[in-house]
């Protein structure tokens, strides 16, 4: 998905960054990864995932691509975030990795 | 002919025996087009198809299976499935062809993955490549399944799984397979044995005929010699009578060794929970979470809809008394548009009462909706992260200006009484202090603010103890200010589920325990074994 804000010089031009730990059972599988990229397309702001700080990036938006992440539990998500609404759209992938995604 | 003995690995419990279905994949036909944007449309068309007849199937169901079925639905709406089929398209290929393609190094990626969910997650996308060739062919590709037949297979899809009556026995036995897979989580739900990782299936000649499935202990007899049958039958015939035993011991109200009657309650988080489920089982639900109808994706609930979910729990109770607990948004149960998102400490931030006192808009909707299903029934409301009186009595002067509302409207209503979640050690201490109508204790919370040790932090899990004897002295002091004040006690925790903990539990003077329905026939066999 192409997100022109994200390109505008006067909004946010460096990607927001953040890290949280997958607490949830069996990691980035099929449901979570259905929530987080649906929580993600919630947002303008372009979203992206990698398992390492330096990447590679994955579109936090397409679950085909986030399922081939294959990201199991305990590992660390890494999260960049550019667009007009980024700080609230990484608040909330965040909040949906800390809650285990709903899952008990 | 001698019979087979294949060993894999349990996938589902329980023995079945049955004639055996053979699943083969059926290859369709199709006639492909010459020009390559025909051959993309074609392809476009049945992915679409593909996914209208999923979300269609959704409809219909709930909980794990729709899961299931949106996982599949969300993979077909995302353009990166089919990028690399229309690419091949674009250069001659046909459409089934480039779809196979894809789709199948998809597979494959899956298929080599280190973890077992991730590989098991290898027939979800055999599932969803089938399902779209069908589409494209215009034929129908899922094999049907015989009711009560034992199906062996290299795989199978969930798609497959779902199109059979699981209703009259059957069972699976998988030359390849996974516990992890979809199928299987189906299969322990339907209660249809399962055995996965028995091995190439082959046949000298004829394929067998019947087929004993041990889902117990993984192993799977084709065309078993008549003596092999006949234990085989014998050992499920004691395991009925077993399981007759504790489904009957689960209509029975539970008692302590000594007959001490204790209430069994419910724990659910959607009416969906009580599908299936006789209400004789249990003597009243005691924690209905209202969570769920406050889900992002439809939005905040209008007060008609809450009635209706509401009403629709009262009456399957048939008279029972039914605890509903207010909105406990916050701390782990984020909301859209509802909660904070950048509290720092959202366990000790604005969540349970105190959201709901802060957002009055929200909750006097929710109070009129109780309001208004209170008439149908025993309904009692409880109000969660209560931690000083004054919470509980502005939240009583809101319920009561909502039912007098009602009444001034001429709508049929009724105050129900309210009552407060005792999980903050502060309500605990003074329990005596709140004009409550019941306390029902939420021992995760009350254990993880006690012992300040979350438990899903892996390095303080073993802090996060109910049975630690101050959370247990906390339980006791507010049982004492029940019965000092009149009222009930109840605990609806996930301790009340750990039959470890029942005596220390019953022993702090509990009557009234509150688990999930799947636990209640435990619950009732261990609370038998307490002597006090």
């Amino acid at each position: 998905m192409h997100d022109a804000h994200a390109s505008r010089p006067s909004e946010t031009p460096v990607p927001l960054t953040a890290s949280a730990v997958l607490v949830n059972k069996v990691g980035l599988h099929a449901r979570p990864s259905v929530k987080l990229t649906q929580c993600a397309k919630g947002f303008a702001a372009k979203i992206e995932l990698a398992l390492a700080v330096d990447g590679p990036w994955t579109d936090a938006k397409s679950p085909v691509k986030v399922m081939r992440v294959k990201a199991p539990q305990g590992a660390t998500l890494h999260f960049r975030v550019t667009g007009p609404d980024g700080k609230a759209a990484l608040a909330a992938v965040l909040a949906l990795v800390h809650d285990g995604f709903g899952e008990a | 002919m001698a019979e087979i003995h294949l060993i894999g690995r349990t996938a589902s419990p329980g023995l079945a025996i049955g004639p055996v279905t053979m699943l083969t994949a059926a290859v369709a036909k199709r006639t492909a087009s010459d020009d390559p944007a025909q051959e993309a449309a074609a392809l476009r068309a049945a992915i679409e198809g593909a996914r209208a007849e999923i979300a269609e199937q959704i409809k219909t169901i709930q909980g794990e299976v729709a899961d299931i079925l949106e996982f599949q639905v969300a993979m077909l709406e995302d353009d990166a499935l089919a990028d690399p089929a229309y690419g091949v398209i674009s250069e001659g290929i046909t459409a089934d062809h480039a779809w196979r393609l894809a789709l199948d190094v998809e597979i494959a990626g899956y298929r080599a993955a280190e973890d077992e969910y991730f590989r098991a997650r290898a027939a979800d996308i055999v599932d969803i490549r089938d399902r779209v060739l069908a589409h494209l062919s215009g034929v129908d590709t899922v094999a049907r399944i015989t009711s009560g037949s034992i199906v062996a297979a290299d795989d199978i899809t969930p798609s497959a799984f779902l199109a059979a009556d699981w209703s009259h026995g059957g069972a699976i036995a998988l030359a390849a397979g996974s516990p992890s897979s979809h199928v299987a989580m189906l299969a322990r739900a339907r209660g249809a044995p399962m055995v996965v990782g028995l091995g190439p299936l082959s046949w000298n000649g004829q394929p067998p005929a019947l087929a004993l499935v041990d889902g117990d202990a993984g192993t799977v007899i084709f065309d078993p010699e008549p003596e092999t049958r006949r234990l085989f039958e014998h050992r499920m015939a004691v395991a009925n009578a077993a399981q007759a035993a504790v489904d009957a011991g689960r209509l029975d109200s539970a008692r302590t060794a000594d007959g001490q009657r204790i209430a069994v309650l419910l724990n659910i988080a959607a009416p969906e929970d009580l599908a299936g489920l006789d209400p004789a089982i249990c003597d009243g639900i005691g924690l209905v979470r209202t969570e769920f109808l406050f889900e992002a994706s439809q939005g905040l609930p209008d007060e008609d809809a809450q009635y209706a979910v509401y009403r629709r729990i009262l009456d399957w109770a048939e008279g029972r008394p039914v605890t509903i607990r207010t909105l406990d948004a916050g701390g782990d149960k984020p909301i859209a548009g509802l909660t904070i998102d950048s509290e720092r400490n959202p366990f000790l931030g604005l969540r349970g009462i105190r959201l709901s006192l802060a957002r009055p808009d929200v909750f006097r909707v929710q109070l009129r909706a109780l309001c208004r299903a209170a008439v149908h029934g025993a309904l009692k409301v409880m109000l969660p992260m209560i931690a000083v009186p004054s919470e509980l009595d502005r939240a009583s002067a809101l319920l009561d200006a909502e039912f007098t509302a009602l009444r001034a409207e001429g709508i049929a209503c009724a105050r129900p009484p309210l009552g407060i979640m005792v999980e903050v050690p502060a309500a605990a201490l003074r329990a005596e202090a709140f004009g409550a109508a019941f306390y029902s204790i939420g021992s995760n919370d009350l254990t993880q603010y006690t012992m300040a040790a979350a438990r899903d932090i892996g390095a303080v899990a073993d802090l996060n103890d109910t049975g630690n004897p101050a959370v247990l002295a906390l339980i006791s002091r507010t049982v004492e200010a029940g019965r000092k004040r009149g009222v009930e006690v109840s605990l609806c925790g996930d301790a009340a589920a750990d039959t470890r903990l029942t005596a220390a539990l019953i022993a702090t003077g509990l009557t009234t325990l509150s688990v999930s329905p799947i636990a209640v026939a435990r619950l009732k066999a261990a609370i038998a074994k307490v002597r006090s």
